[in-house]
């Protein structure tokens, strides 16, 4: 990582460019980050913790987004929450399952909002949800996931023999 | 300067002043909990709002400079209900235990409550619950009692410069926290105890203050450590040490303190302080030096005798006498202290270099 | 020749006499399957090489409810839009009107122009466009927003050439002064009078600092953060050029020479967008040294925030570009005075910037024909929730909220009652029926207890419950709340859990009187705007749906039949067919009954997800 300047403004978007790369900020960058603008890292942790953007745990390998806006949470975003986060097994202190396969994020409006209500899985934007129509997108997806992996393991079974 | 009013007092202020600046000038009581002159303003307790003819709503007098001709009030209903309710708000988050709190009659919550005069409890809630960090041996942190108002996390970075604390997460999660929220101990933090000499509730307190109730006596002292000189108010009660924090008025620390200055005094009343000169016995009733560790065991010529200062000084003048006589000026070697104020630095250094006839004069600040 | 005119004549000659198949690429477009519509256009002109057509994708057009679009542009005919339209349509409307010259389609919307053509109405005979008077929206939809010779064309840096030509920095000061222009970021503080401040300090700033680096700094402020609102996005993305435009403006009339533009991270096009325009903008000399030859530098830089909606106060917001932590510092000094790393700076907001540029172009007078004596111009709107268009809307200031939700909006789908139209998103107010009436300004909608904000305007029906949405917006105050002062950081935290509880059925008629003490105290004692406004929506909902709070205490009874503590679902007798949908439907099975037979719902089992009310085909789930 190149930085050009030791200027503090230049902090957030260094943390960003780590959590595009890496999916969330990993200790160790924040201790390179610090050491390279001069920033302490109590401060940096600070900011961290202040924007929803950052994640300090790596995330899921698919990400499920339910829009919380307004228009949606008129539509039914909070049924098609507790639908999803129950079908993964989650709940508001668990954003990710443990074996690190999905994520739930409950994100800020996204401006979809003629669609509301509005989940995105991985990058695949879906409008007019209702919890029965998450329900199935969700298990679709766990079986998919379930499916390659199983796959993987007899490819890797294979290649051992 | 500048000339306004504070509830119909008239005051002459100096440029640059806030308008709580001029109510303290005007020996006006404004309630503020977040407030310190020694930092900047900060806006978080909402406590010393106040009124100021032309200027919307309730302004913090904390952060409002004071300009010519303000009519400033420093209270009305519509101030005192805000006060109350506030005051409300940060109790309802706040544990109620000030009796066998360990800053019970020197809490500046508690004070500010008082005059505000809550009298109930209408907001029942969700309340913060954290384990005590009593990692740093010196001081605890304990945030179920923090109420925010930022002043470590001020202190520490304003006056300090270390920044080993910041604010983290945000709404009603906010916390001030240690990087990745480990102990106190494991972070950059000095115990220079700063933080805890700003904070307004018993959030950082003193492990002494466990043991101790309020010091009933203060003195105003000079630190014995270093040449810096800070100065220092020792509490104490019952003619012993119960604290000690640095001097705000005093211009050399402005109240600053290290870790040895503000934590390191137990010594003073230790049992096993030394208070007056000792000798070997050997050398005050005579017999010859042990030669050797084993030779030294359970030899009471060799143990420690108390004495005079006369009869000590004399010993070890004629001690040097001896050494040099036998072994030369160059076989001995002078080490003078920090704690020592420039003249006695300056006769060791004659006695080194005159009396003695050595060069070997250092100084433990180098090591 | 000016070096305007020059850029002018390039974009024209560039742009002229061009057939083109435009598809809405915004997000909302996108969200509707516009890529797919977009593959079919390239699939279509692929298979017929005797189609020649440029393909364009533009940004939102506003009429979401019929995303996504597909519209027809051949020179000397009016421009043709179709909704809705699917891959398989797609290729019928090219192939028909390029090979049959047939303009008629089952999805056939209307022209995109003042006349109707080959029996396809006007765009000003459809309800949802007639009303609106296209102003901030003026290239939305029209000009491919990654194409700076489409801004240019359409009079796209004409107001920056007449600023920087013909005028000195102070007549641009007085000009947007004269035209009436307020924020239009929520309160409406005059931008003109905002400018005329910051240039007096920017002058100040450089006679005590004559070697700084910078004399002042112009913010836009695109951290568009209200849950349901979309204007700025759709103007970022359909747009990026007026908004470059309009902040060049504000630096030369206030003497700054630097900009940033802090833009939501959630809106990766829009940032995509701006960061395209911004190098096309300094490849044409609009941005840069010596703007257009004249002695005016000026440079602008994009900040991503990182997902707070605090950083939309503007002492935050400047926090965030500096790196800290987004919490509110007290005003004063405010920004003008001392801003970004203590230099004087303003901030304005998308929609404000957008509107210079007309201004300066068309002159104040002209610009300010619309609109009421006290509020100037157009506002966009982002219209959504329970009404039967929704869309991004631009209306004249003054128009009454009925016309906008029962014209343009359609009214109520599904025949259903109009219950409230909640505006200013979490800082703002709900407006009953009773209001309905009510024009749109910044006094009509501050008196009823609710503020103009960005523009998110969301209709609410009968099934809408008020204590509900009053603790949704309160969940995304206190969520939001920095922490940094008292009544907001524990004020929002006690009214979320009083309006919980009511909503849970706990309540007690005592937390009506307590919600009245505190609502008051945190919007007269927080430090920052977000905290002053966060009680808005608990002080309207309790001014005009107070019979609602009552019904939830003192009845147990969600009158809405949303609150899940309060309600059952039963199987209606009579309408129930026994299809079994719902019973396998039920995720905890809480449905039992034989095919063809009545069906009946375990209560103690029941979440109340209300997925059998969604499938059942007989509308014979009760929810009481």
């Amino acid at each position: 990582m190149t930085v050009s300047t030791q200027d503090r403004s230049a902090l957030i978007p260094l943390l960003q460019q780590v959590q595009v790369e890496m999916g969330y900020v990993p200790r160790e960058a924040i201790d390179e980050i610090g050491a390279v603008l001069r920033v302490s890292t109590s401060d940096i942790f600070g900011v961290l913790t202040f924007y929803a953007q950052f994640r300090l745990t790596p995330v899921g390998r698919h990400q499920v987004k339910i829009c919380q806006g307004t228009a949606c949470h008129v539509q039914g975003a909070p049924l098609i929450t507790d639908a999803v986060e129950e079908e993964l097994g989650l709940d508001d202190d668990h954003d990710t399952t443990e074996d690190g396969e999905f994520t739930l994020e409950k994100v800020a409006c996204f401006g979809a909002c003629s669609l509301a209500p509005v989940m995105i899985i991985d990058e695949d934007t879906k409008g007019n949800i209702t919890p029965d129509k998450a329900r199935r997108m969700v298990r679709k997806l766990i079986k998919a996931q379930a499916k390659k992996n199983a796959a993987a393991k007899t490819n890797a079974e294979a290649k051992n023999e | 300067m500048i000339n306004l009013k504070i509830d119909n007092k008239k005051i002459e202020v100096p440029d640059g002043s806030t308008v709580l600046d001029a109510a303290r000038a005007a020996n006006v009581y404004i309630p503020t909990l977040c407030d310190d002159p020694l930092l900047e303003p900060f806006g978080a307790c909402r406590m010393c709002i106040v009124e100021i003819e032309g200027h919307r709503g309730l302004p913090t007098s904390c952060s409002t400079p004071a300009t010519e001709g303000m009519e400033v009030k420093t209270y009305s209903s519509t101030i005192e209900v805000n006060r109350r309710t506030t005051m409300n708000l940060m109790l309802s988050d706040h544990p109620l235990d000030c009796q066998h709190c360990v800053a019970n009659m020197k809490c500046d919550l508690q004070y500010v409550a008082g005059y505000v005069g809550v009298r109930e409890q209408p907001y029942e809630g969700e309340t913060r619950s954290y384990e005590k960090d009593r990692s740093n041996p010196f001081y605890v942190r304990d945030l179920d009692k923090c109420i925010l108002c930022g002043k470590c996390v001020r202190a520490c970075d304003e006056l300090q410069g270390r920044q080993a604390i910041s604010f983290g997460y945000r709404g009603f999660e906010t916390k001030i926290t240690t990087p990745f929220d480990l102990p106190m101990w494991d972070s950059t933090c000095e115990s220079c105890g700063r933080c805890v000499d700003v904070c307004p509730t018993a959030a950082l307190y003193d492990k002494s203050a466990e043991k101790n109730g309020l010091a009933m006596e203060e003195t105003r002292t000079t630190c014995p450590y270093c040449g810096v000189g800070c100065g220092l108010i020792i509490e104490t009660r019952n003619d012993k040490i119960v604290g000690v924090r640095g001097d705000r008025e005093n211009s050399v620390n402005e109240g600053h303190t290290c870790v040895k200055g503000r934590y390191g005094w137990e010594y003073v009343q230790h049992e096993d302080r030394v208070k007056k000169p000792r000798v070997r016995r050997y050398l005050l009733e005579g017999g010859s030096k042990p030669k050797s560790a084993r030779e030294s065991e359970d030899n009471p010529l060799w143990d420690w005798v108390e004495t005079s200062w006369e009869e000590a000084l004399n010993i070890t003048a004629e001690s040097l006498h001896q050494i040099k006589k036998e072994h030369g000026s160059d076989s001995i070697g002078f080490m003078t202290s920090a704690k020592c104020l420039n003249e006695e630095n300056y006769l060791m250094n004659k006695l080194a270099r005159q009396v003695v006839g050595t060069n070997s004069i250092d100084h433990c600040a180098r090591l | 020749m000016s070096n305007y005119t020059a850029i002018r004549e390039w974009a024209d000659e560039k742009t002229a006499d061009k057939t083109r198949i435009i598809v809405g690429l915004g997000t909302c477009g996108i969200a509707a399957g516009g890529n797919k519509i977009l593959e079919a256009v390239e699939k279509t002109l692929a298979n017929n090489d005797d189609i020649k057509a440029e393909v364009v994708s533009v940004g939102c057009i506003g009429i979401c409810y019929k995303e996504p679009l597909l519209d027809i542009e051949i020179p000397g005919q009016p421009r043709l839009s179709y909704g809705s339209v699917t891959a398989k349509d797609t290729r019928e409307i090219i192939q028909n009107i390029f090979l049959d010259s047939k303009y008629e389609h089952k999805k056939t919307l209307a022209t995109i122009n003042d006349e109707a053509f080959a029996e396809i109405p006007s765009w000003k005979e459809i309800p949802f466009f007639a009303p609106q008077e296209r102003r901030v929206l003026r290239n939305c939809g029209f000009i491919d927003p990654e194409k700076i010779e489409d801004y240019i064309a359409n009079d796209g840096y004409l107001g920056l050439s007449r600023a920087l030509l013909d005028m000195t920095p102070a007549a641009v000061v007085e000009e947007t002064l004269k035209a009436g222009l307020r924020g239009r970021g929520g309160a409406g503080f005059p931008a003109g009078r905002k400018w005329s401040i910051a240039a007096d300090n920017i002058n100040a700033y450089k006679e005590e600092n004559p070697d700084s680096d910078s004399f002042g700094y112009i913010i836009c402020n695109a951290d568009e953060g209200d849950p349901g609102a979309f204007m700025n996005r759709s103007v970022l993305e359909g747009d990026p050029h007026s908004v470059i435009e309009g902040m060049t403006i504000a630096g030369y009339a206030i003497g700054a020479s630097y900009g940033y533009i802090y833009c939501r991270a959630e809106y990766p096009l829009a940032i995509e967008r701006l960061k395209l325009a911004l190098d096309q903008a300094r490849e044409k000399n609009l941005l840069g040294k010596n703007i257009l030859g004249t002695e005016f530098s000026f440079d602008l830089k994009l900040k991503e925030g990182a997902g707070a909606f605090v950083c939309g106060e503007e002492t935050a917001l400047i926090a965030s570009v500096e790196g800290l932590r987004g919490m509110p510092m007290p005003r004063p000094p405010y920004p003008a005075q001392a801003g970004l790393w203590e230099v004087p700076t303003i901030i304005n907001n998308v929609e404000t910037l957008n509107n210079i540029p007309v201004i300066l172009a068309k002159g104040a007078d002209s610009w300010a024909e619309k609109g009421t004596e006290k509020s100037k111009g157009t506002k966009t709107f982002a219209l959504t929730g329970k009404v039967e268009n929704t869309g991004l809307i631009e209306v004249e200031l003054g128009m009454s909220l009925r016309e906008v939700i029962y014209d343009i909006g359609g009214g109520i789908p599904d025949g259903k009652e109009f219950k409230a139209a909640q505006t200013g998103g979490p800082s703002g107010g709900c407006l009953p029926a009773s209001m309905l009436d009510l024009t749109i300004d910044y006094e009509a909608l501050a008196k009823a207890g609710s503020i103009m904000g960005s523009g998110g305007l969301v209709i609410m029906d009968e099934s809408t419950c008020m204590v509900d949405v009053a603790r949704y917006f309160l969940t995304f105050t206190q969520a939001e709340s920095c922490g940094k002062c008292v009544p907001c950081r524990l004020g929002t935290k006690r009214m979320l859990e009083i309006l919980t509880r009511i909503t849970e059925g706990k309540g007690k008629i005592e937390d009506i009187a307590l919600l009245e003490e505190l609502a008051p105290s945190i919007r007269d004692s927080s430090l920052c705007g977000l905290g002053q406004s966060a009680p808005n929506p608990v002080l309207t909902t309790l001014r005009y749906f107070r019979d609602e709070y009552e019904a939830h205490i003192l009845e147990g009874r969600c009158p809405a039949g949303q609150c899940k503590a309060l309600i059952t679902y039963t199987i209606d007798e009579v309408d129930c067919t026994g299809c079994t949908v719902c019973a396998r439907a039920c995720p905890v099975d809480a449905i039992s009954g034989a095919k063809k037979e009545l069906h009946i719902i375990d209560t103690d089992i029941c979440t109340r997800c209300d997925t059998c009310r969604q499938v059942c085909n007989f509308d014979a789930v009760l929810v009481a």
